[in-house]
């Protein structure tokens, strides 16, 4: 599904080099995730996958289903299946959440030569979803984020993914900030998205996520690419010895 | 402009007052403060420049039941109109009724309200104004009026005088829907009696040779409300100008507009310009104008709050934005407080920006293409502008309105 290979990426402005030959392959159908230190890149890494700018890809290359990302413009990639949800989502005033997410449902489905939904089909469907996360009315006729809580937010952006059925999830940090009832809803969410035709990459620090989501493959990334890869049993280790050991084997210490 | 013979028949000794008004004020120059970022000269001209119409636009309002007064290059046209009948309304015209009720009152709030600014243009039209509507409104008008202003003659130069009374009590929204004329002088005086409620539309349409120098004098006695929303597109000069003020207790006016210019359609300049003076108690103020901008467009804004002394518990706000959608455009805000009461809460801001770049890309990630989302983004800025709409099919059409603009106006 997804394949990342030897990624180095700098800031488009500055000299810093922030991702430094990273490899990754996340397979149809499985759910990864990704574990560091602060500031090991995986936000860069999940901005860079998505066409964020300020970045810039000096090597490698990231592919979707066999087709090259980095080529692509923000929408296309959107079009093609991928889906951040961010980690810090952003507020829109003046922007209703529905009027967004049908714009952006609509938009995908035209890229892809799909027949638009009708406003009645679209508001069935995004009643439907967000129920199930417990969006009420009023957050989907609020502005965009705008005096969402953090749980809020991270369940709005559960719900975009829920509607927009991405092929690739990228979830950036979606459990911090959120006590343990928003986390259980926002993993219950991705749990009930988990199909035999989509993926999941899950960026977290914490090992109780992962009770909740249960990985297939967890990888240890720090200083701009993955050191270690292994199975859940990787995510028990670091939440009990933390990262000390794994980077110092890589000759890496915790600096920060 | 227009030659005062011409004038219409009544008010006559107003009409000489206000020429006498201009005579002592002289026509504005770039010296004068409230001018400096705005360009009299094509305004003072004796002869308009020439401008064609633009392309006929979506009819405006069209859904909506009101009454249609249509003016072609500034003159009412009967065949066009509906029968000037509405209950709860007496409609006349300036160019051929008798004074009656407006007698005395005519030129009267033009000629009053906050100094230091002088506005000749306004004395002129209330001298030299040669067609235009008195409204008597003395119950809740039974449906809108539309003033719908044609452009037709490359060389008009229509000088409008709209003098509108609300009567205790009494209510009307007023809609003004297109460019007029190549050189358009309006003024509209609105004095609102107590508890009177007066809402204001107005869509200055894309008519882009246009030059259109407007003004606005509103009264309001006690618990009289006031609310005037614009919404500009396009037009080579547009000066807006609204003198509100605020004299009984408890009124509220709240004044609004929306400006979007893309220079490369030929030139833009947008001014707005607005006075509003608290003279009563607890009175509540807002005025919220944005404007967006490109391909070299100028917006202007110069805007008071006054707190007269003794206004207190006076609430007053005021915020002027830009949104500079790239390197050539220009904003230029000139935002005032002048306050003479203690118990008061003013407040003011200015800004001006660009698209917001984290926005933009959260919303492409989506899958939203680049130019709808700059589209939405434009809409997330003018939103505080538009909420100022109260009644919801009116606000949908300058939506709507909006989003054929962008439509049209794409990077
Ligand atoms: N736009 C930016 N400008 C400056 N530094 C940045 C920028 N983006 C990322 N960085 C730096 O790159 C490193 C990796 O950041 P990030 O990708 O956010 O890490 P993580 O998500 O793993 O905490 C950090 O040192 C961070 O400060
Ligand atoms: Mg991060």
């Amino acid at each position: 599904m997804l394949e990342i290979k030897n990624l180095h990426v700098k800031l488009q402005d500055e000299d810093k080099v922030i991702l430094k030959g990273m490899n990754l392959t996340v397979e149809t159908g499985k759910v990864h995730a990704i574990m560091g230190p602060n500031g090991s890149g995986k936000s860069t890494m999940s901005y860079v996958l998505s066409g964020r700018d300020g970045y810039e890809v000096t090597e490698g290359s990231a592919t979707l289903g066999g087709k090259e990302l980095l080529d692509m413009e923000p929408e296309e990639r959107a079009a093609a299946g991928l889906f951040l949800a961010f980690q810090y989502p952003v507020e829109i005033p003046g922007v209703g959440n529905m009027t967004f997410l049908r714009t952006a449902l609509n938009a995908q489905r035209k890229a892809r030569g799909e027949e638009e939904l009708s406003a009645g089909e679209f508001l069935k469907l995004v009643r439907e979803k967000a129920k199930t996360l417990k969006i009420d009315a009023d957050m989907l006729k609020r502005p965009v984020n705008v005096g969402f809580s953090g749980g809020e937010k991270k369940r709005n952006e559960i719900l975009q993914m829920a509607m927009l059925e991405p092929k690739m999830c990228i979830l950036d940090e979606t459990d911090s900030g959120l006590d343990v009832d928003a986390m259980r809803l926002v993993a219950d969410g991705v749990n009930a998205l988990r199909a035999p035709d989509r993926s999941f990459l899950v960026i977290t620090h914490y090992q109780r996520l992962l009770d909740h989501i249960k990985p297939d493959v967890v990888h240890i990334m720090a200083d701009g690419r993955i050191l270690q890869t292994g199975g859940p049993e990787l995510a028990l280790e670091v939440e009990n010895n933390g990262y000390a050991e794994i980077l110092a084997a890589h000759g890496l210490t915790e600096a920060k | 402009m227009a030659d005062a013979l011409t004038a219409g028949p009544g008010f006559v000794p107003e009409r000489k007052a206000a020429a006498e008004r201009l005579g002592a004020m002289g026509l504005p120059g770039r010296r004068d403060e409230y001018w400096r970022w705005t360009d009299p000269a094509t305004l003072n001209a004796p002869d308009p420049k020439p401008a064609q119409a633009g392309e006929a636009e979506a009819p405006l309002f069209d859904a909506l039941d009101r009454l249609k007064v249509v003016f072609v290059d500034g003159v009412f046209d009967a065949g066009a109109s509906d029968d000037l009948s509405l209950a709860g309304v007496e409609i006349t015209r300036l160019a051929t009724s008798a004074p009656g009720w407006a007698e005395g009152l005519y030129g009267t709030l033009e000629a009053t309200g906050q100094v230091p600014v002088k506005r000749p243009f306004a004395a002129l039209n209330t001298a030299q104004a040669t067609d235009g509507l008195l409204i008597r409104v003395t119950a809740a008008a039974a449906k809108p009026i539309n003033l719908i202003y044609v452009h037709k003659s490359e060389t008009s130069d229509p000088i409008l005088h709209h003098l509108i009374r609300l009567e205790e009590g009494a209510e009307l929204t007023l809609l003004e829907t297109g460019p007029a004329g190549a050189r358009f002088n309006k003024a509209m005086e609105v004095d609102l009696a107590k508890g009177a409620r007066f809402h204001h539309i107005r869509i200055q349409g894309p008519d882009q040779e246009r030059r259109a120098v407007t003004h606005i004098f509103a009264r309001l006695a006690d618990a009289a409300l006031f609310k005037s929303f614009t919404l500009t597109f396009n037009g080579v000069l547009t000066r807006n100008e609204a003198f509100v003020e605020m004299l009984g207790d408890d009124a509220m006016a709240h004044v609004a507009g929306a400006a979007l210019g893309d220079g490369r359609d030929g030139a833009f300049h947008h001014d707005d310009t607005v006075f509003v003076t608290h003279d009563g108690l607890r009175g509540e103020s807002r005025q919220v104008f944005k404007k967006v901008l490109k391909g070299g467009a100028i917006g202007t804004f110069q805007g008071k709050i006054l707190v007269k002394p003794g206004a207190q518990k006076t609430d007053g706000y005021q915020i002027s934005q830009s949104l500079l959608l790239d390197d050539d455009s220009q904003f230029l805000a000139k935002p005032e407080l002048e306050i003479y009461a203690d118990d008061v809460k003013c407040s003011h801001g200015s800004t001006t920006g660009a698209i917001d770049e984290t926005a933009l890309f959260y919303l492409r990630s989506r899958g939203v293409p680049e130019e709808d989302a700059k589209g939405l983004l434009v809409l997330s800025f003018l939103a505080d502008a538009i909420d100022e709409i109260e009644d919801a099919a009116l606000k949908e059409e300058i939506v709507a309105r909006l989003e054929d603009w962008l439509a049209r106006h794409r990077s």
